[in-house]
């Protein structure tokens, strides 16, 4: 530590006003106050700190996101291993999904934050922090199977077009992990969606070679939904990759093919308690979501016409990346609806929209991703109908009173 | 043979400073419309700027009779006129372009930059200067729209007016074109690029930051 904090200041003068790399200060800066709390404090005025600075915030959030990631990597290898019918150790598929999801996670950060730190350099501000969640969310959003340079292209699209030119980390409109998303999809959608694409058959640097078993089938259970003949669902089963059916505890702790986030519902729950027990996302949004989620879906059922219209409430909300969305892309604080009412309202149209594109579209069998960049653009717009509807009551309130008086 | 500085205003203006698609955000309907591929944004940017061109001449001859309170039918008479010209000449000798415009061309009747243009300029100049200023218009708006065609072409199908340019080993390496590029918002995204890239080199038109 000592040893640390010595260097840093002894290359510090390198980086001041008139040093050889003054152009690198915001770079500096970054990893100064990354290693070390800065030890600066305001002059003047009355200040408030809360301990919820953004960096912890999103610190949170990763920790949030940790048992989605593990069992996301664990079925990865899971799903793996079965495509190639062989028997191996939980370490071994364990593993497996690591070694697969490592290059995604240090590509998505290393293009995202390079553009983020190039930024700040040139507009000569501080770094900030806002990439650290969006970097992890990244990877965990797409089919493993995504080629790196794609997701390269992706990152540097949505961090460039997305985020910096409307001014940065906080200033926003669209989620940046999913406008990722939505690029990849309407770019490259032979890599975003099909049968193809959420299990890994090929080796991954040499490790689990093996040639794919008779009878495999890599379609995710919405895709299979999404293009059944099946006239209704009772006729209808959802089947893993190897052509057994699925059951509800399968899907529940995520050993089902898709992307790796969203997969395992139990350990998005587990990010959700975690989330809400440090105030960091909105329970409110979360809880809405779901319900604008089941209206939609209880819609659907008393009119159903086929089988996914009348694929109960249960299904919907453990499959796909509706849980996903809800806990970890609706709840982001700069593209969310910021008013307490707002929330509800904003929350329940996502779960509502999600509903109706994966239903009533069978080119887009996931609709939460574009729910979620929908509402994304109306956030503003609720929060200002909430707050001037506020406005109005109390004026309404205030006008009763001095009539009174 | 010397131009003035007005005349040369007249006709080099629109290419940069005064440009009508990147500085007065006119015409861009059709820029993101018929750019998908780099043939038929050259076909339009050399409508356009031919039907701008004669719509201008024609304009000014008439401007001291056309009475003030139907300026409007006069203009729109006129380049309907003139796009009816053009959509039968594009009909009888370039039919897969026309097809592929399908509308546009009917539709640039209704371009924001030739009202613009007949309004603003024509109305108020003598023929030689609003025929440079049809012309600067024109290619103004036709460079943008081939730059965005360029690049939409080239990496939403890897061609550039049909003919293959990315090489097949790209493809075989793993290369993919970009489907995004072939739906309309990559075209504003792409215009939305050359306006930044062109703000930040002319510091006047950027606009006050408070």
């Amino acid at each position: 530590m000592k040893a640390l904090r010595n260097y840093l200041d002894k290359i510090k003068p390198n980086f001041e006003e008139g040093g050889k790399l003054h152009w690198l200060y915001s770079t500096y800066d970054a990893f100064e106050t990354f290693l070390f709390v800065p030890n600066t404090t305001s002059k003047r005025g009355v200040h408030i700190h809360d301990a919820r600075d953004s960096k912890r915030t999103m610190i949170i959030v990763i920790v949030a996101l940790i048992p989605a990631l593990l069992v996301g990597m664990y079925n990865v290898g899971l799903q793996h291993y079965m495509a190639i019918g062989q028997e191996v150790s939980l370490l071994n598929k364990f593993l497996f999904g690591l070694i697969a999801m490592l290059p995604l996670i240090v590509v998505s950060y290393v293009v995202g934050l390079g553009i983020e730190f190039a930024m700040a350099q040139v507009k000569k501000e501080e770094v900030a922090e806002g990439f650290l969640v969006s970097g992890m969310l990244i990877p965990m959003i797409v089919p493993i199977d995504t080629p790196l340079w794609m997701v390269a292209v992706a990152t540097a699209f949505s961090v460039i077009f997305a985020k910096e030119v409307f001014g940065g980390t906080g200033y926003n409109i669209f989620n940046v992990a999913l406008i990722v998303r939505a690029f990849l999809f309407f770019s490259y959608p032979s890599k975003m969606s099909g049968d193809q694409v959420w299990v890994r058959t090929a080796d991954t640097f040499g490790m689990g070679k093996g040639s794919v078993i008779d009878g495999y089938s890599g379609a995710t259970p919405l895709g299979q939904i999404a293009t059944t003949e099946a006239g209704s669902f009772s006729e209808f089963t959802f089947h893993g990759i190897t052509g057994d059916p699925l059951s509800i505890s399968d899907m529940f702790f995520g050993f089902i093919p898709g992307s790796v986030g969203e997969v395992s519902t139990f350990a998005i729950l587990l990010g959700a308690l975690i989330l809400i027990a440090t105030g960091v996302g909105s329970w409110k949004t979360m809880l809405s979501v779901f319900v604008g989620g089941a209206v939609g879906v209880l819609l659907v059922n008393t009119f159903a016409q086929n089988a996914i219209m009348e694929m109960p409430l249960y299904y919907h909300f453990l499959l796909g990346g509706f849980a996903f969305g809800a806990v970890f892309m609706a709840t982001d604080p700069v593209t969310s609806a910021r008013t307490e009412r707002g929330k509800w309202i904003y929350g329940f149209l996502i779960g509502l929209m999600a509903i109706t594109i994966r239903v009533f579209n069978p080119g887009y069998p996931e609709g939460m991703m574009l729910a979620i960049l929908l509402m994304n653009a109306f956030a503003p717009l609720i929060d200002f109908y909430v707050i001037d509807a506020n406005i109005r009551r109390r004026l309404k309130r205030a006008a009763a009173v001095s009539q009174q008086a | 043979m010397g131009l003035s500085t007005k005349t040369k205003a007249a006709l080099l203006g629109p290419l940069n400073k005064n440009n009508p698609v990147i500085v007065q955000v006119l015409g861009i309907c059709s820029a993101l419309a018929v750019t998908s591929k780099l043939e038929p944004s050259l076909v339009m940017a050399v409508a356009v700027t031919l039907v701008l061109a004669a719509a201008n001449v024609i304009i000014s001859l008439l401007r001291k009779t056309i009475p003030n309170r139907i300026r409007i039918i006069v203009q729109l008479v006129v380049v309907a006129t003139l796009v009816t010209i053009v959509s039968e000449v594009l009909k009888a000798f370039a039919y897969d372009v026309n097809k592929q415009l399908s509308v546009f061309v009917g539709l640039i009747v209704t371009n924001c930059i030739l009202m613009g243009r007949l309004e603003a300029f024509a109305l108020g100049n003598g023929p030689w200067p609003s025929f440079l200023d049809g012309i600067g218009n024109g290619l103004g708006y036709g460079w943008i729209l081939v730059a965005v065609g360029f690049f939409r072409e080239l990496l939403g199908s890897g061609e550039l007016l049909g003919y293959k340019v990315i090489p097949q080993f790209m493809y075989d390496a793993g290369y993919q074109n970009n489907g995004l590029m072939m739906l309309a918002p990559m075209a504003l995204i792409l215009v939305a690029v050359i306006i930044w890239v062109h703000r930040s080199r002319n510091k006047e038109l950027q606009e006050e930051t408070n």
